[in-house]
């Protein structure tokens, strides 16, 4: 298959290269990029395990191409902490007990992103919508409800 | 006692890992050169194989093996208690999810392809997917000559007289289904050969010892040279057991073959047809109850689904028939429960391990009681339900503390449950009806006498003072490593920061069982307890000559040594580390704990099962549509004795996770089949609840220490998945009047009675065996 060239930036790092068309954004990052942190868990869209911001998005990464992301921005969970500093939510999803098995976390952290880049002061309602495409299996959800809350509370501050 | 760290909601150990990404999950385990394996699956359920020919495979580029049954050196097949389950199928296929060959190619696009160039011919044979089929004479034999393969059962007093004395009888029949773990993460392995011979195989497994047995005993192995690692487990809850032996046996195989690691990942389609589930039931539960509400007779048959090999079957139903009289007095009892082969997914362990479908029957069986006596649900539950010295359907006196009514009172208070039981059994003429139902249990604690119960873990302190904890005990995002090392924390006297915690080694640990029958924290925590005592001692030896101080005036508090007297700080914990390695003491505490002794005498069905039990209550209100059969569930309450809270933060977790999945199995989840064969294998058919579909939970923990876990800690893992779905069909009957006996109680089921199925034919619907009531039919009222 003919390669397409791609100008991306992924965790804040400008990336140029070559690839396969037909390649999802999950196997890209997983299998060429080493970055493991985003999971696959159904690879038909309906987990959310393998969520990404892409340009401030919330996407799932297994139905994206990787041509897709020309000319965009992605952010996965490796890019969430700035300078080793954690992000208020990477802090509060272990405060509130909210990572369990931890196999969803990453999805979820990336849709609670999402969530709190475009709504800083979201209610419960607005809380489960935005990660209602996200499957924890685990905590019933009660945890990470609470961790997002927390999270922007703190981020207000 | 005041304790520093038990009872906190200490931050898990390996949650840093997880929200940064850098855990790492079988699957993102990769080596040069590595292999990736295939598996080709049956094309039946159930067919006799009459050849393989892997010669068109083997021709293509790229593939480095391909193996059948015959290339297995050793055993063939497995199995912890009827070894019979094929790591590739021989004669025979028995369910679709059967492996019949393996390939290891350079790719995962030539790993497929060489399997689909493999070809293979059967004779199909009679497909049994019903088990009260699979009973019948004349069926044919899944496995040897008879497809039941477990029958327990359980008596006590007389059955005919308790019937006799009885005023008058409730006898129904329930049915519940098969249900999918539905762990995110698909399963996946990555085999490596060791440098002096043997394997190594990393993955996503539950019970990595019994895993190990299987896997030397196919290669012709030592325990020795076979090591198995765990990784960070994406979920289990009880579903990484037999379908992981499995990868573990065929990634290792390949890898022996080729000389070179073997990766093997599930797709999520593949886990679905692969793997086991929870068994479905059929059950007939006969009652004969007095007037004044008690019960004087239970005569009980359940027909569990085994599907194609035993798996955990016999210790499944085994809890099922201790536990199917729930916690209630009952002096007349015969108790029966079968497991029959199928050609369905086999069925084993999943969380709750037999005791949500008796769960199911027992607690609408009381609710119907109290109906026909006139009394509520609450009432006829503290009239019969078991206190401190009751004596179980098994002949067992239960002389720790029971809290059965504790918790029942203690959640019908914070439900309001009386009131709004009384109000929403007023007749409405809304389509719209709430309802409130309560379902309680009590569940015996790890393995009880189904097996050997002991288990070991290693605490070992640096000579910096910092701990490296292990076990046999596996953590599978319960939280277990974090129980632990709060349990060793405490014993120290130090901070949890101080701590790491090792995924299991089989190579580094003792074999301490499997992690199954919420035993986490009850023995892997005691035997956390015991190794930090160990240390403890050296540690103190060394500090009191140091100090010159009796090692009764002295303690270790927040990474420190202190004058127990008075507080004072007399040195680092630190210190004490460097100053015992010095002195050349042991740093290293290894602690055993074998369970209180437990018993059974199969041939009377009777014995001490358990060495201490749990209880539990549910309420659930929920919203009912007439219109469309729709159930919301608006409230819950969840209320259990757990002994003591090692970790408040990871209780309530257990608490709310397992509300929800209970949620999906008594409303939602069926993992259905068409003669054998599944009809769904991936998400977006096999439904489980989202953030949209949990209501708030109202978390109650009680505590009543048990002197059998450490700090008087029991269990809950379990427990809090066992309840929900009976506690909400009762909600359900209170809003509508009308009772399922069949679950999930699906949007059909809830309005017409019965599930809509279709047989052949595209809109030639059948209707199922009506076994619920339905809504519509009921006239205002009740
Ligand atoms: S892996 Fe992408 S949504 Fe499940
Ligand atoms: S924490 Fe396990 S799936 Fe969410």
């Amino acid at each position: 298959m003919k390669k397409v060239k791609i100008n991306t930036v992924i965790n804040n790092r400008t990336y140029e290269f070559s690839v396969a068309p037909n390649q999802t954004l999950l196997r890209f990052l997983r299998e060429e990029l080493g970055l493991t942190g985003t999971k696959c868990g159904c690879e038909i869209g309906e987990c959310g395990a393998c969520t990404v911001l892409l340009d401030g998005e919330a996407v799932n990464s297994c139905l994206v191409l990787v041509p897709q992301i020309d000319g965009k921005e992605v952010l996965t969970v490796e890019g969430l902490a700035k300078d080793s500093k954690l992000h208020p939510l990477q802090e509060s999803f272990m405060d509130h007990d909210a990572v369990h098995c931890g196999f969803c976390t990453p999805g979820m952290l990336m849709s609670a992103k999402a969530l709190l880049d475009k709504n800083p002061d979201p209610d419960e309602k607005e809380i489960r919508t935005a990660i209602s495409g996200n499957l924890c299996r685990c905590t019933g959800y009660v945890q990470i409800v609470e961790a997002i809350n927390d999270a922007s509370e703190k981020i207000k501050e | 006692m005041k304790h520093k760290i038990i009872g906190k909601g200490e931050r898990r150990v390996d949650a840093l890992g997880k929200v940064t990404g850098t855990a790492k999950y079988a699957e993102d385990f990769n080596v040069m050169h590595q292999l990736y394996g295939k598996v080709l699956r049956a094309k039946h359920p159930h067919a006799k194989i009459l050849k393989i020919d892997t010669s068109k495979a083997q021709k293509l580029d790229g593939v480095e093996a391909i193996l059948t049954a015959n290339d297995i050196p050793g055993d063939k097949v497995f199995g912890v208690v009827v070894r019979n389950q094929a790591i590739l199928a021989h004669d025979k296929v028995r369910y679709l999810g059967d492996g019949v060959a393996l390939v290891a190619a350079k790719t995962k696009e030539i790993a497929e392809q060489a399997a689909s160039l493999i070809e293979v011919e059967y004779e199909p044979l009679p497909v049994i997917s019903d088990p009260e089929e699979a009973f019948k004479p004349e069926s044919i034999k899944i496995h040897g000559d008879d497809n039941q393969f477990v029958h327990h059962h359980v008596t006590k007093g007389d059955i005919e007289k308790g019937f006799t004395e009885a005023d008058f009888i409730i006898e129904k029949k329930f049915k519940t289904q098969f249900i999918e773990h539905s762990a995110i993460e698909p399963e996946a392995v990555l085999a490596e050969p060791a440098e002096h011979g043997g394997v190594i195989v990393t993955g996503s497994v539950q019970n990595l010892f019994s895993s190990r047995r299987s896997v030397a005993a196919a290669l012709k192995l030592d325990l020795n040279k076979v090591q198995i690692i765990q990784s960070t487990l994406g979920g289990s809850f009880g579903g990484k057991d037999e379908v992981m032996t499995a990868m573990c046996c065929r990634a290792a195989l390949l890898c022996m073959k080729t000389g070179k690691p073997v990766k093997m990942v599930n797709t999520r389609e593949e886990s679905m047809l692969e793997s086991y589930k929870r068994h479905p039931y059929v059950l007939y539960y006969k009652w004969g109850c007095k007037k004044n509400g008690s019960i004087a007779a239970m005569e009980i048959k359940c027909i569990a689904d085994g599907g194609a090999y035993a798996s955990m079957s016999p210790f499944v139903t085994w809890r099922s028939v201790v536990q199917a009289t729930g916690p209630y007095y009952c002096e007349n009892v015969k108790t029966d429960v079968y497991a029959v082969y199928t050609n369905n997914n086999y069925t084993g362990a999943m969380r709750g391990f037999g005791s949500p479908q008796v769960n199911f029957a027992i607690e609408s069986m009381m609710d119907e009681l109290a109906e026909k006596v006139g009394k509520d649900p609450f009432e006829i539950r503290l009239q019969n339900g078991f206190e401190t010295g009751a004596v179980t359907a098994t002949g067992q006196k239960l002389d720790h503390r029971v809290s059965l009514k504790e918790v029942l009172t203690k959640s019908a208070e914070a439900a309001d449950f009386l009131n709004k039981w009384n109000q929403y059994r007023t007749p409405s003429t809304s389509p719209k009806r709430k309802g409130i139902g309560l379902a309680c249990s009590y569940r015996g604690v790890s393995l009880g006498a189904e097996g050997t119960d002991a288990a070991g873990t290693i605490v070992s302190v640096q000579t910096d003072g910092s701990v490296i904890v292990s076990s046999g005990i596996t953590d599978m995002g319960q939280g277990a490593q974090t129980q632990m090392s709060q349990i060793a924390a405490e014993v120290l006297g130090i901070s949890m920061d101080r701590i790491q915690f090792l995924n299991t080694n089989t190579s580094r640990v003792p074999d301490s069982g499997p992690t199954v029958a919420s035993r986490g924290t009850i023995m892997g925590g005691t035997a956390a307890k015991k190794g930090a005592e160990i240390v403890r001692a050296f540690l103190m030896k060394t500090a009191s000559e140091m100090t010159g101080l009796d090692v009764m005036s002295l303690d270790f508090k927040d990474n420190y040594l202190i004058d127990a007297n008075n507080g004072e700080r007399l040195a680092s914990f630190n210190e004490i580390a460097a100053e015992c390695f010095n002195k050349g003491r042991p740093m290293y505490g290894f602690g055993w704990y074998k369970s209180p002794q437990t018993s059974w005498d199969e041939h009377h069905g009777h014995g001490e099962a358990y060495f201490t039990f749990v209880y539990g209550v549910n309420i659930a209100e929920v919203e009912v549509d007439t219109e469309t059969g729709k159930v919301d569930v608006l409230n819950f309450v969840s209320c259990h004795d757990v002994g003591k809270a090692i970790n408040r933060n990871s209780v309530l977790g257990q608490f709310y996770g397992g509300v929800a999945m209970g949620l999906g199995y008594g409303l939602m989840e069926e993992f259905d089949f068409e003669d054998s064969i599944p009809k769904q294998l991936n998400f977006d058919e096999y439904l489980i609840p989202t953030s949209m579909d949990v209501p708030n939970i109202i978390p109650i923990i009680v505590e009543n220490e048990d002197a059998a876990g450490p700090f008087g800690a029991k269990s809950i893992g379990e427990p809090s998945n066992e309840l929900a779905a009976p506690a909400i069909i009762n909600a359900i009957y209170n809003a509508t009047g009308k009772r399922i006996y069949e679950i999930p109680a699906t949007l059909e089921r809830v309005l017409l009675g019965h599930k809509l199925t279709r047989k052949g034919e595209r809109g030639s619907a059948k209707k199922e065996e009506v076994l619920a009531d339905s809504c519509k039919i009921r006239p205002e009222g009740r």
